[in-house]
């Protein structure tokens, strides 16, 4: 009976992340909308949008390989793996044991680096472009990410996420430098990571500035209605990486009472709304970079995450 | 010494450090300047938060004068500089942002391995204090050798200078007198500096380093 309910709030946690993905990514547009004064599409918008997709035929390039067709259901599966395996509003799911920080960035490198493939596959101009592009914010993107996994994991004493979290909830975290530099740098991988604005715009089809848009231009219906909902699920597993790290409080305990798990999910929805909130204001507030500039923000993040490991042998000794 | 207020004071120290990247990071003047009254106010605070938690109460005198003095006088004076000189536009570095940056990363680890290998058994906030304050004197004389331009090499001393604020609040017994006159001392040669970015434009139409090298005959 308990492995039942154990496996049935794990599918809720499923269910729940691929059901609030797009609801995340339309709220994050309406918020940028009403900041421009614009009305904005409805919070429904991207759901239409998939299910409009979802019927339409599929187009495919007469020189696509069967990489191009398998790949967009292997983006989503893992992108939906990673996802469901962030705590989100409750710790100590029932395969929180494979819930490894590791392993889910090397989850969503693959998934990246297959997109990177089948921008390549059709053969056009514009799917290379995006596919190196994309492939050099990656190179930038990812050893920052390690660092400050390596930074969480050295203070934490784990890289398992259910553990760390719980850890970050006790008193004895106290205020740290480290953390806090590592929060900055993850902020900024996860921009670039999600094809966000100083980075990518995420709305545009412009041909000199877009990265992820380039790599699936080639892409249609179903296909296409399988990454879109991936990268908003990426950007849901993002924020959910950022709340369980940095902001794990109203977090649900390991039970099975529904009382607590409701508080959980309120809590974790609390946080999407800030948190989608504060993104749609930066996006705002900054400019587009230039693709040169992309390294040095980046690098940035890299120092960041670099100073933190550092500054946490400092500390090392209390 | 409590958790929360070894964390707060060493969570600005660690600011100062951050700050100091950030100074490397900017490659705009008028940012930079920015940039150090941001420096010089994290050390401010970190110098009143020592005070309260040492109880040296003259210690918070000598955070009135990074205050007063480095956040607020001296980038008002040096933004006046760049604009009569007409430089506030300008970019200007000898080496990359992205390799600066690097070599910070390794000065900030060497005063690291240095500081806690021979420091191993002082109080533990003097010394973490001085470990920070190593890598902030390191990144503002780095800072000086990465910049070609006279008024942001002034910059990256003025950041050594808070450096060594720093050492000396984390230290415990460093006199007022010394703090006075070193703080003194600092706006002297900032005024002296002042006036010799003027002697310099005059003479050579710029204040970039490298026409000084080409008219000793060091280069080319």
């Amino acid at each position: 009976m308990a492995v039942i309910r154990e496996l049935a709030i794990q599918s809720m946690q499923m269910l729940l992340v691929l059901f609030l993905a797009p609801l995340l990514t339309g709220f994050v547009r309406k918020v940028k909308a009403r900041l421009l004064r614009r009305q904005g599409p409805p919070l429904s918008q991207p759901y239409r949008d998939l299910v409009r997709l979802m019927r339409k035929d599929v187009v495919l390039a007469d020189n696509a390989s069967w990489l191009f067709r398998v790949i967009p259901y292997f983006i989503f599966a893992a992108t939906w793996i990673a996802a469901s395996l962030v705590p989100t509003f409750r710790s100590g799911l029932m395969f929180s044991w494979s819930a490894d920080l590791i392993a889910i960035i090397a989850v969503l490198g693959s998934a990246r680096f297959f997109l990177a493939l089948a921008g390549l596959d059709a053969g056009t101009s514009f799917g290379g472009i995006g596919s190196s592009r994309e492939v050099m914010i990656a190179s930038l993107a990812e050893p920052a990410m390690l660092m400050i996994v390596f930074t969480l994991a050295l203070i934490a004493g784990s890289t398992q996420l259910s553990t760390m979290a719980a850890f970050m909830n006790s008193p004895e975290v106290g205020l740290r430098v480290s953390l806090g530099l590592g929060l900055i740098a993850l902020i900024i991988v996860a921009i670039a990571e999600n094809a966000r604005i100083p980075v990518d715009n995420p709305a545009t089809h412009l041909e000199l500035t877009m990265v992820h848009e380039a790599m699936v231009l080639e892409y249609s219906g179903r296909h296409l209605a399988l990454i879109e909902l991936s990268a908003a699920l990426k950007l849901l597993v993002y924020f959910s990486l950022i709340a369980c790290l940095f902001a794990p409080w109203g977090m649900s305990p390991p039970t099975t009472e529904p009382l607590p798990l409701m508080a959980g999910v309120a809590a974790y929805g609390a946080k999407l709304v800030v948190g989608g909130v504060l993104l749609a204001v930066f996006e705002t507030a900054i400019a587009k970079m230039r693709v040169f500039r992309v390294p040095g923000f980046l690098g940035a993040a890299l120092m960041l995450a670099l100073l933190a490991t550092l500054l946490r042998f400092v500390s090392r000794s209390f | 010494m409590h958790g929360l207020t070894f964390d707060i004071a060493h969570l600005l120290a660690g600011s100062l450090v951050v700050m100091s990247f950030v100074q490397l990071y900017q490659d705009r003047l008028s940012a930079l300047i920015n940039v150090f009254a941001a420096h010089a106010l994290v050390l401010a605070l970190s110098v009143a938060w020592q005070a309260f938690a040492q109880v040296a109460p003259h210690l918070y005198i000598t955070a009135a004068i990074a205050l007063v003095f480095k956040a607020i006088i001296i980038p008002v004076a040096l933004r006046r500089i760049i604009v009569r000189l007409g430089i506030h536009r300008e970019i200007e570095t000898v080496v990359g942002v992205g390799p600066a940056m690097l070599l910070g990363i390794g000065l900030v680890a060497l005063s690291m391995v240095v500081m806690l290998r021979v420091t191993a058994d002082a109080d533990p906030l003097a010394r973490e204090d001085l470990a920070f304050a190593l890598s902030v004197v390191l990144l503002g004389l780095l800072m000086m050798v990465t910049r070609r331009n006279a008024v942001s090499q002034v910059i990256g001393f003025m950041s050594l200078e808070n450096g060594l604020v720093l050492a000396a609040t984390g230290a415990k017994g460093m006199p007022l007198v010394v703090e006075i006159s070193v703080a003194f001392s600092v706006l002297i040669a900032f005024i002296v500096i002042g006036i010799f970015l003027f002697r310099i434009r005059e003479r050579f139409d710029t204040v970039d380093m490298q026409a000084m090298d080409r008219f000793r005959g060091e280069q080319r």
